[in-house]
């Protein structure tokens, strides 16, 4: 049959020349294999060559809405106190999926009445679906989603409040955007209730 | 295009006595007594012209102390669903005639609604469990069946807060009394006392025959559950006539987690994130017909930036949903894994944008009642546009020009796995399998959602309706799909993506409502009732892969058993949504 192995060839020349291509490639990035630029280039519309990347040498960035486990916010107070945003509305806890958040709310124990602040705060991070509605519906900024996806171990992910607490200027570098449209709602907030108090 | 007007045919005038209109609040449609089920619905099909099936499935309503079957149909010449429903006594033995002789497409929509309900449908070929096993005990869709786990009978659960003390689920309900048997079932003990009775019955019985003097027999071969080709845990037996495949049925239920209890007992908007688990290739497509369901009994409509990013999501999925069947499908043929990861690169560069965007490259919940949960940002904005007008173009046509026209690829797939027209519409068929057959059937054009009616379009259709029209088709897809996503980053304006205030708690009035989209594989449609509680009284999800394996047999009797991997391989199932 004439031009039978027409179609093969035709093929066979898409993988030569990504073959070719691969090694091409390499040559621009001769010293800076694992630089950030190189990285870039991997998820632009330029990108040519070895797709794959390196890892853990080399890892792709995490984009700031990226989410994984949640993790709780607290506020550096006075001589380093850790104050935690939390007020145990236990909304996240509703509104988790999974049912994967626990909370104990603390009460006075002189009144009996509660205090908004949470006694026991607990993320069953096995079961949690990274699905980021507790980030989303808490109205206190206190829940947030994290970028740490290296978490692996040999036991149960079970994580207590002491666990789950960080920094707000460590949210504020994983998510810088929207940490400042967050505080900038905040301040007009406060603004707002000086004006009325006013 | 504008919309085909609804059925003006009166069914109750027609069939008085055997036909009443839904009354219900929030219900529609008709009630048919069932007694003249069939009678009625061969009318429906062949003097209305509803010639497909689209969704079969059962509603159990304990305080009416009635179990009732709701069918959609539609047209294949477009326009919207009819939907009508047979209803029976909640008292066992239930029974309701079987509607397989009037289409055939409804038989594993039967059985599952026999696995989970425990309806008997009468006249049904072959009533067998289908993703519960042989000894399971009840039938766990039924209100008042309780899980191991069970807590309380919907989300938000009291332990949690404000007294949440944590105690571990294993603890709870510890390995061995998380399931429930029959009554002196011993599943250690248990041998399937008569195995024909069970699965090879359905398959033919075959006598060994003589031959040229020679006594031969047919082979009873098993394909899967881990075999490579069935592309997760999907099990396929087979009666083989030397390498001819008699007769051959699915097996499946291996990654079943009863995905609909678990969203009956979610609330409304906690199902969002449980629909991204069904087909994981899709997550930004699936969530769309859940939301439209909702969205239709709420009365919210979505601002126009969302509708456009909806769309924009949507059609990116679909490019990288076909990419993954390029790749597979060539890996299954024997190219090994060169191709696949060509169509992975840049299946890999729409994960980025997706995970920008939503926060994760494969769970997106994006998806909101009345829009989507954030806006796309400048960066992923303009990513998307390189993508589409400057990359993926040429990147396509590379892809088709690696294998499309290879020899050896389309000797493997020309006039393999045929299906007529007429079976694709009888055995329910959607997706561009069905359009691979000659059936111009596209719900984007036929029954229109979204703003698909603004974009200029065409609905690709292919005539042979084999393995090689199925693959081209798709090819045909990817480039609609890439001319909608032109126009609509054109026309795309600025303004809020989710209408109201976001809320985690959704008032949703009583009825019922059923959405439907045309997802990458085929019609994905969810059929949900609410009760005004906060959670849905029943989430019922009709999955084109598992409606299209109906047609399996039908395709592979008469082929080699090694094309049963390429056809299956183009049905492009996927197990999350297969066995739910
Ligand atoms: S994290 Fe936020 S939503 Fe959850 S209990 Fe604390 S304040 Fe409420
Ligand atoms: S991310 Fe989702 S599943 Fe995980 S704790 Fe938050 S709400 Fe629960």
């Amino acid at each position: 049959m004439y031009g039978y192995g027409k179609g093969i060839l035709k093929g066979l020349g898409v993988t030569l020349k990504r073959f070719v291509e691969s090694y091409l490639e390499d040559l621009n990035w001769i010293g800076k294999k694992y630089s950030a630029e190189k990285t870039a280039f991997h998820s632009s519309k330029n990108q040519r060559g070895t797709f794959t990347i390196e890892y853990p040498e080399q890892k792709l960035p995490t984009p700031e809405e990226f989410r994984f486990v949640p993790f709780l916010v607290y506020d550096e107070g006075e001589s380093g106190k850790k104050e935690i945003r939390c007020t145990s509305c236990g909304i996240c806890a509703k509104a988790c999926p999974p049912q994967c958040i626990w909370i104990v709310r603390t009460t006075d124990p002189s009144t009996g009445r509660p205090v908004p602040q949470p006694a026991e705060f607990y993320i069953d991070a096995d079961i949690c679906m990274n699905c980021g509605f507790c980030a989303e519906y808490c109205p206190f900024d206190a829940i947030k989603m994290d970028h740490d996806y290296e978490i692996a171990s040999y036991g149960r992910n079970l994580l207590n409040k002491e666990r789950l607490m960080k920094s707000a200027s460590y949210y504020a570098s994983i998510r810088p955007l929207n940490n400042a449209r967050e505080v900038e709602a905040r301040r007009a907030k406060e603004a707002a209730k000086a004006a009325k108090a006013g | 295009m504008t919309t085909p007007v609804v059925e003006a045919i009166n069914l109750a005038e027609k069939f008085p006595g055997k036909v009443t209109a839904d009354a219900r609040p929030g219900y529609s449609g008709w009630i048919i007594s069932k007694e003249n089920l069939v009678e009625v619905a061969t009318f429906i099909r062949d003097e209305m012209g509803y010639d497909a099936l689209t969704n079969l499935c059962a509603i159990d309503y304990l305080e009416q102390k009635m179990m009732e079957v709701t069918y959609q149909v539609f047209k294949t010449t477009g326009g919207p669903v009819l939907t009508f429903k047979a209803q029976a006594e909640r008292v066992d033995p239930i029974e309701i005639p079987s509607v397989v002789s009037v289409w055939p497409g409804a038989e594993l929509q039967e059985r599952e609604a026999y696995d989970l309900y425990g309806i008997r449908f009468v006249g049904h070929p072959d009533l067998r469990r289908i993703l519960m096993w042989e000894g399971f005990d009840g039938y766990p869709m039924r209100r008042d069946w309780k899980e191991a786990f069970y807590e309380e009978d919907a989300k938000p659960l009291k332990s949690r807060w404000p007294e949440g003390k944590h105690k571990l689920a294993e603890t709870r309900a510890t390995f061995g009394d998380n399931v429930a048997f029959k009554p002196g079932f011993d599943p250690d003990k248990w041998i399937p006392s008569d195995p024909e009775e069970l699965l090879y019955a359905t398959l033919k019985n075959y006598k060994s025959e003589v031959k040229d003097g020679i006594k031969t027999d047919h082979v009873v071969v098993n394909m899967g559950p881990q075999h490579p080709s069935t592309h997760g845990v999907f099990r396929a037996v087979a009666v083989l006539d030397g390498e001819i495949v008699v007769s051959i049925k699915p097996v499946m239920g291996y990654l079943h987690r009863n995905h609909e209890k678990i969203g009956e007992r979610n609330t409304w908007l906690q199902n969002i994130p449980y629909t991204d688990r069904l087909d994981y290739f899709n997550s930004m497509y699936n969530a769309w017909s859940y939301a439209l369901a909702v969205e239709k009994m709420m009365g919210i409509t979505v601002p126009e930036r969302a509708e456009y990013i909806r769309v924009i999501m949507g059609e990116l999925s679909r490019i990288q949903n076909h990419l993954i069947l390029f790749g597979m499908l060539w890996n299954d043929l024997g190219s090994y894994f060169t191709p696949a990861l060509y169509a992975f690169e840049e299946r890999e560069l729409i994960l980025d944008i997706f995970e920008a965007v939503s926060g994760s490259r494969m769970m997106c919940n994006y998806y909101r009642f009345g829009g989507v949960v954030r806006d796309i940002d400048e960066a992923s904005m303009k990513k998307i546009k390189e993508l589409v007008f400057d990359r993926l173009p040429g990147k396509i046509e590379e892809i088709d020009r690696l294998l499309s026209e290879n020899e050896i690829f389309v000797s493997r797939m020309k006039g393999v796995g045929y299906l007529s027209p007429e079976d694709s519409i009888a055995y329910s068929v959607t997706g561009p399998n069905l359009r691979a057959a000659g059936v111009p059937y596209d719900i984007r054009r036929a029954d229109p959602y979204g703003i698909y009616d603004r974009f200029e379009f065409d609905i690709p259709v292919r005539h042979n309706s084999d393995l090689l029209d199925r693959y081209h088709l798709r090819m045909d897809e990817i480039h609609q799909s890439l001319r909608i996503l032109q126009q609509a980053l054109k026309q795309i304006t600025e303004g809020p993506v989710l209408a109201g205030k976001p809320q985690y708690t959704h008032r949703v009035p009583v009825g019922e409502a059923y959405g439907r989209v045309e997802a990458p594989k085929g019609e994905l449609g969810y059929y949900v009732v609410s009760n005004g509680k906060g959670n849905p009284y029943r989430y019922h999800i009709r999955t084109p892969s598992f409606v299209n394996i109906t047609s399996m047999e039908k395709m592979c009797v008469g082929t080699k058993i090694a094309d049963f991997v390429a056809i299956l391989g183009m049905v492009d199932i996927v197990l999350g949504e297969l066995d739910r």
